[in-house]
C-alpha cells in the first residue's frame, strides 16, 4: 500500500515535468532553445484559470491553457525564427513576460495580487488526494501519454524526421526540400502546447491560480530534457526520477534525513554532471541555438 | 539564408570603399543607438495598451510615473539605489558577453556576493569604520560572486558544458544552499534575515545630502561607477582585455593568434561573477546591514535587459540601469492608477524589442546602404 501510495504522489508530482519535458524535446530537437518552457507553463496555467472559472467547466480551461502556452510560444518563434533574435535573451525575457503578464491580468480578471478564486478541476468537489482521483483525471492520462507521444511523432513521423534534420543539419535540410522554417515553427508550437498543458495540470488539480505557481517546474523539465539527453523515453525516465526524490523528501520529512533544499538540488546538480560528461556525456542538436544556420 | 545577386554585392563594396570612414562611424551609432529607439518606443505604445486595457489615461500615469521617480529627490534617490545592483548586475553580463560568454547566473552570483559579505561582517569586532572594513567586504562579497561564476567556466573550459545551461542550474543550487545555511544557522527567529552587522555600515547619499532622505541610495554608487571605468579599461586598454575580446569574437581565430580561450573563459566568468557578487555590498552595507534570502529580486535576470541595452559597453550599462531603475520604481509610483505589475511587463517587452531589432536594425541599415 505505502508503495502504491509512493507511487501515485510520484506521478501526480511528475505529471507537469512530463508535458514540459515533452515539449522541451520537440523545441530543442528542433534547434530551439527550451528556456521558454517556464514561461509556456505559467501563461497555460493562467489562461486555464480565466478559462475555467468563466467558462464554468475544466474542459474550456484546458483550451484556454493550450491557447496561452501556444500565445507564448508564438511570440518565441517569432522572434527566435524570423527576426533571428538571440534564443537566450528571447527565453529569459519571455519568462520574465509570463511573470508580469499574469500578475497584470490576475489583477484585472480577479482583482488579487495572489491568487485566482476557486475554478472548476476535474474529479469534482471531493477530489483527494486517493487512488480514485488520480485515474478520473484525464489530465493524468494525457501527461502519462506525452512523452511516448512525442516519441512517436520524432521516430515514426516524416513531421519527426524533419525536426530531426532542421535541429541536426538545417543546411542538408533544405537542400532536400524541407520547408525549415514552417518546421521550426511546428515544433515550437507544439512544445507550447504541450509546456502549456502542464500548467494546465497544476492549476486544475488545485483549483486555482497562485502567483508564480509553476516555481520553476520548467526549469526542472528542461533540467530533464538535458539530462535525458534529448532522447523521450530517457527524458520521460529522468522526470519520473526527479519527481520520486521529490516524493521521498515529502514522505521522509518527519525523518530529516536530507534537508528539503538539497533534494531540490538534484536535477540541477544531475544535469550539471551529465553536460560536464563524467558518465556519457550530454550532446546536444548540433543546430541548438542557431536558427541562422540554414 | 538567400545570397544576395552578384551586382549587389559589387554595388556595396564601391559606395563603402568611397566614403568608409564617415559611414561606417555613423552606421557603426545608428547599428547601437536604433534598437534601444525602437524597443523604447514599442514599450511605450505596449504600456499604453496595458493602461487603457485597466482604464486609465496612459498621459496622467505616465506623468505619475516621472513624478514619482525624477520628480522629487526621495524619487531620485530610489532610482539610484536600484541603479546601482542594476549597474553591478548588468556590468557583469556584459563583461561576460564580451568574451562571447552568457552569464544567466548574476543572480546568485549576486546573492553569494551578499551572503558572504554578511558573513564577514558578523565576524568583523563591532564599531569598526566603514573606511577600514570597506576593503575586506568587498574581497568577500567578489568572492562569493568569483566562485559561482569561476564554477561556470570551469565547467566550460575543462567539459565543455555550456554556460547558459550551467549558470542556470548554479542559480537553483547556490540559492537553495544559501536558503538552506540561513535557515539552519544563521537567521533570526521569525525572519528571513541574519542578525544584524555591527561593523562597517556605509553612509547613504543622504548623509552628504539631506534632500534625498529616507531613500535608500548611498556611496555603493561611487563603487559602482569605479567598477565601470575598471571594465572599460580593462576590455579596451590592456592586452588582457583585448585577448578576452578576441575571444569573444572568434575562439578558433584567437587561439591561433595564441590565446587559450579556455584561460579567458574562467577568467572571464571570474571576473564576472566577482563584478556581480559586490553588487550584493548595495543592500547588505549600503541598505539593511544584514544578509535576507531573495534579496537579489530579480536583478540577476534584469541585468541581462541592462547589458544589452547598454551596448554591453559600461558606459552604456550605467545609463540603461538608471533607465531599467526608473521604470522599476515608476511601477511603485503608479501602484494607485495600474497594478505596478505593469512595469514588468514593460521590462519583458524591452529586452524581447531589443532582441529582435538588434540584428533586424543591422540587416535594414545594411539594405539601405547598398540601395544608397
Amino acid at each position: 500500500m505505502t508503495a502504491l501510495l509512493f507511487l501515485a504522489q510520484t506521478l501526480r508530482i511528475a505529471i507537469p515535468y512530463l508535458f514540459a519535458a515533452a515539449g522541451g524535446v520537440l523545441s530543442e530537437r528542433a534547434g530551439l532553445i527550451g528556456l521558454t518552457l517556464e514561461g509556456y507553463m505559467l501563461s497555460g496555467a493562467f489562461a486555464a484559470a480565466v478559462g475555467s472559472y468563466y467558462g464554468h467547466s475544466a474542459w474550456l480551461g484546458v483550451l484556454a491553457g493550450i491557447a496561452g502556452g501556444g500565445a507564448m510560444a508564438l511570440l518565441y518563434g517569432v522572434s527566435a525564427i524570423r527576426f533571428r533574435a538571440d534564443q537566450v535573451v528571447i527565453g529569459i525575457a519571455i519568462n520574465l513576460l509570463a511573470i508580469g503578464l499574469t500578475r497584470f491580468f490576475l489583477r484585472l480578471a480577479f482583482g488579487s495580487s495572489s491568487n485566482s478564486p476557486r475554478v472548476a478541476g476535474f474529479g469534482g468537489e471531493q477530489s483527494g488526494t486517493g487512488f480514485l482521483a488520480l485515474v478520473s483525471n484525464p489530465m493524468i492520462w494525457l501527461g502519462i501519454l506525452a512523452i511516448p507521444a512525442v516519441a512517436w511523432v520524432l521516430y515514426r513521423t516524416p513531421f519527426g524526421l524533419r525536426i530531426r534534420a532542421v535541429g541536426e543539419h538545417p543546411a542538408a535540410a533544405v537542400s532536400v526540400g524541407i520547408p525549415v522554417t514552417r518546421v521550426r515553427y511546428g515544433a515550437v508550437l507544439f512544445s507550447g502546447v504541450l509546456a502549456g498543458l502542464g500548467g494546465v495540470y497544476l492549476v486544475l488539480d488545485q483549483h486555482q491560480f497562485t502567483d508564480q505557481m509553476t516555481a520553476g517546474r520548467g526549469f526542472i523539465a528542461l533540467a530533464a530534457t538535458i539530462f535525458g539527453r534529448w532522447d523521450p523515453a530517457r527524458v520521460g525516465i529522468a522526470c519520473l526520477l526527479f519527481a520520486a526524490a521529490e516524493t521521498l523528501q515529502i514522505q521522509l520529512q518527519g525523518a530529516q534525513l536530507l534537508p528539503s533544499q538539497f533534494v531540490e538540488m538534484i536535477p540541477y546538480v544531475l544535469t550539471i554532471i551529465a553536460l560536464a560528461g563524467v558518465v556519457g556525456r550530454a550532446v546536444p542538436p548540433a543546430a541548438l541555438g542557431k536558427v541562422s544556420g540554414e | 539564408m538567400t545570397t544576395a545577386s552578384p551586382e549587389l554585392t559589387q554595388d556595396t563594396s564601391t559606395t563603402e570603399a568611397a566614403a568608409a570612414p564617415l559611414r561606417s562611424s555613423r552606421s557603426r551609432l545608428e547599428e547601437a543607438l536604433l534598437p534601444s529607439l525602437v524597443a523604447l518606443l514599442v514599450a511605450a505604445i505596449v504600456g499604453d495598451v496595458l493602461i487603457l486595457i485597466f482604464g486609465q489615461a496612459p498621459a496622467a500615469v505616465f506623468r505619475l510615473l516621472f513624478e514619482g521617480t525624477w520628480g522629487n529627490s526621495y524619487g531620485f534617490g530610489q532610482v539610484l539605489y536600484k541603479a546601482t545592483t542594476l549597474t553591478f548586475t548588468g556590468l557583469s553580463i556584459a563583461f561576460a558577453l564580451r568574451a562571447g560568454l552568457f552569464n544567466i547566473g548574476a543572480e546568485s552570483q549576486l546573492a553569494a556576493g551578499g551572503f558572504l559579505a554578511a558573513i564577514v561582517g558578523l565576524l568583523l569586532p563591532p564599531g569598526l569604520s566603514w573606511i577600514v572594513t570597506l576593503p575586506v567586504y568587498m574581497a568577500a562579497a567578489a568572492l562569493g560572486g568569483g566562485v559561482v561564476g569561476g564554477a561556470a567556466g570551469q565547467l566550460k573550459a575543462r567539459f565543455g558544458a555550456h554556460e547558459v545551461i550551467t549558470t542556470i542550474m548554479l542559480n537553483f543550487i547556490v540559492l537553495a544552499l544559501l536558503s538552506f545555511l540561513t535557515a539552519t544557522h544563521l537567521k533570526v527567529p521569525e525572519t528571513l534575515h541574519t542578525k544584524e552587522l555591527e561593523s562597517g555600515a556605509l553612509p547613504r547619499l543622504s548623509d552628504f545630502f539631506a534632500s534625498f532622505h529616507g531613500s535608500a541610495a548611498n556611496v555603493v554608487l561611487v563603487l559602482a561607477m569605479i567598477a565601470c571605468v575598471i571594465a572599460w579599461w580593462y576590455l579596451f586598454r590592456t592586452r588582457r582585455g583585448f585577448e578576452l575580446r578576441a575571444v569573444g569574437l572568434q575562439p578558433e581565430a584567437a587561439e591561433y593568434g595564441g590565446v587559450k580561450p579556455g584561460a579567458v573563459w574562467t577568467r572571464a566568468m571570474t571576473i564576472s561573477g566577482a563584478i556581480a557578487g559586490l553588487g550584493g555590498l548595495n543592500f547588505v552595507l549600503g541598505y539593511k546591514h544584514y544578509y535576507e534570502e531573495g534579496f537579489a529580486g530579480g536583478a540577476g535576470f534584469l541585468g541581462i535587459a541592462v547589458a544589452l541595452v547598454g551596448g554591453t559597453h559600461p558606459l552604456g550599462v550605467m545609463l540603461a540601469a538608471l533607465l531599467f531603475a526608473t521604470i522599476s520604481q515608476g511601477g511603485l509610483a503608479v501602484n494607485a492608477m495600474v497594478p505596478k505589475q505593469f512595469v514588468e511587463v514593460l521590462q519583458a517587452v524591452v529586452i524581447i524589442a531589443v532582441a529582435v531589432s538588434v540584428p533586424e536594425v543591422r540587416r535594414l541599415l545594411r539594405i539601405q546602404r547598398t540601395r544608397g
